[in-house]
């Protein structure tokens, strides 16, 4: 008879590795996704193409690929990363170009009379943006946020390939050890979800305080 | 002889391929209350646009309070101007839009107080005294604590117009400021810009469908067609006794449509 409870730690120390991937690497995203996107919009050109560029590769290779560039093939460039920043780095980078997108899209879609008025008033480049143009495009990319976010948290499955004991490392190793497939993926399937929606939940709250003064009930 | 308060010399402008205006002159005299009238497309809002720097030129030259608007002297050369030289210029330009434009997150009181506190660095308590009363003087102190949502459409165009003056420009743009509102809520606009219109030295630039109004409140009317000025003077000679006939058309036109002239 298999030590369930003993397995169960093992995966659950599993389970904290995954949730401080997620929320580390949502955290790089985040940056990553409003200096590329605002840089998407600057009136400099080289800076918009150095945004291009960043973007277009990040979503043109996998991540499995960006990962072991980002943890095998930089320490050849003297740049050694320990598996869970190696991990950070590459999911972060990665999402982070979807999310560029997201935040130049959102600040694209708010209506052209909004900036305009901002130049009649003459606020300054950043006085708009800060004041005006994002309160209001906040609120339409968190819904694509938070579908970044689990995207994110399902990506972080593949840093076992760097030897990161995450949850799914774990739930192979006690598969192995045990020999059974259904308590290890039952319970990570359980986790992920549980995981998910905490993150599904985090995002509606924050969405209801943001569009509050919108519907003008502030 | 006064200095006019603004000075257009040859501006052209064009969409692609599309020419809106072609080498438009006028002067403006501080204090002037100037009205723009003439068909749908003819380029009014678009001088209105160039003028609040919304658009670029594509020829010609603007200055407003001696000052070129889309050039800038450096090192002794005349050159388009940067944002910091628009910046400058643009301290003495308010524009109140057809679709008011209101910050819909912002209280009626945080749009008006918003660039006197960001653009000019007055305190906090300062602009929204001055803001109390421009309120008041639109008749809305009541409602500063209110979401623009909440508003009517005359009462948004109310605030808006609190909102640019807030910043005390000597030049004020007016582009077709009722035309967005029901029948009924335009007279208490109106009413507000005739009491401006009165009570300050503001230079006005006013494009307007109404041209019962136009009649009242300008000291001088222009009629464009096409991008060029067809024919000007005092609204008393051009509304009733056009030279013009495209003039003359248009007006006929516009009384057709109901409006009072
Ligand atoms: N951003 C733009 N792009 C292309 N064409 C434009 C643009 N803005 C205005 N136009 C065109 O310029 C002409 C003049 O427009 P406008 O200044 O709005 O006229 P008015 O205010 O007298 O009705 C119209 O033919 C209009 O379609
Ligand atoms: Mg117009």
């Amino acid at each position: 008879m298999p030590d369930w409870s003993g397995y169960l730690t093992l995966i659950l120390h599993g389970a904290l590795v995954t949730a401080q991937l997620t929320v580390m690497g949502c955290a790089l995203a985040l940056v990553a996704a409003f200096v590329a996107g605002l840089a998407r919009l600057a009136p400099v050109a080289p800076v918009r193409w150095l945004a291009t560029v960043y973007i277009e590769f990040f979503r043109g290779t996998s991540i499995f690929v960006q990962l072991f560039w980002v943890y095998f093939v930089l320490p050849f460039a003297g740049i050694t990363l320990s598996p869970l920043l190696a991990g950070v780095l590459a999911l972060g980078l990665n999402v982070g170009a979807y999310g560029a997108e997201v935040v130049r899209g959102a600040i694209l879609s708010v209506p052209k009379d909004q900036y305009e008025a901002t130049i009649a008033l003459n606020l300054t480049r950043f006085a708009r943006m800060r004041h005006v143009i994002l309160p209001q495009a906040l609120p339409l990319m968190l819904p694509t946020f938070g579908n970044n976010a689990i995207e994110l948290l399902k990506a972080t499955a593949v840093v076992s390939l760097i030897s990161l004991s995450d949850m799914t490392f774990q739930a192979q190793v006690v598969r192995a050890q045990t020999g059974s497939t259904l308590f290890p993926f039952l319970t990570i399937l359980i986790l992920y979800f549980a995981m998910a929606m905490l993150i599904t939940y985090g995002i509606r709250l924050l969405e209801r305080r943001m569009t509050r003064g919108l519907d003008g009930v502030r | 002889m006064t200095d006019p308060i603004i000075r257009i010399q040859k501006l052209d402008k064009s969409f692609g391929t599309l020419q809106v205006l072609d080498g438009l002159s006028f002067e403006v005299k501080p204090g002037e209350k100037l009205a723009l009238i003439g068909p749908s497309g003819s380029g009014k809002t678009t001088i209105l646009r160039m003028l609040m720097t919304l658009e670029t030129i594509s020829g010609g030259r603007i200055e407003v309070c001696g000052e070129p608007l889309y050039h800038m002297t450096k090192g002794g050369r005349e050159v388009p101007a940067d944002e910091a030289h628009l910046h400058h210029m643009r301290r003495h330009i308010g524009m109140v839009f057809q679709h008011f434009n209101l910050f819909p997150h912002k209280s009626v009181l945080d749009n008006i107080t918003l660039a006197p506190i960001l653009t000019k660095g007055e305190p906090k308590a300062k602009a929204e005294a001055h803001a109390m009363e421009l309120l008041d003087m639109v008749g809305l102190a009541e409602k500063a604590k209110a979401m623009p949502s909440q508003l009517s459409g005359g009462q948004k165009q109310r605030v808006a117009i609190a909102r640019a003056l807030a910043l005390k420009p000597r030049i004020m743009l007016f582009d077709e400021v009722t035309s967005a509102l029901d029948p009924e809520l335009v007279e208490e606009v109106l009413l507000v810009m005739k009491r401006l219109a009165a009570e300050t030295d503001m230079t006005m630039l006013l494009v307007t469908h109404e041209m019962g109004f136009a009649h009242e409140f300008a000291d001088r009317v222009l009629f464009f067609d096409k991008g060029r000025i067809v024919e000007e003077g005092p609204p008393d000679r051009i509304f009733t006794n056009p030279t013009h006939e495209r003039t003359q058309t248009f007006l006929r036109k516009i009384i057709a449509a109901g409006h009072r002239v």
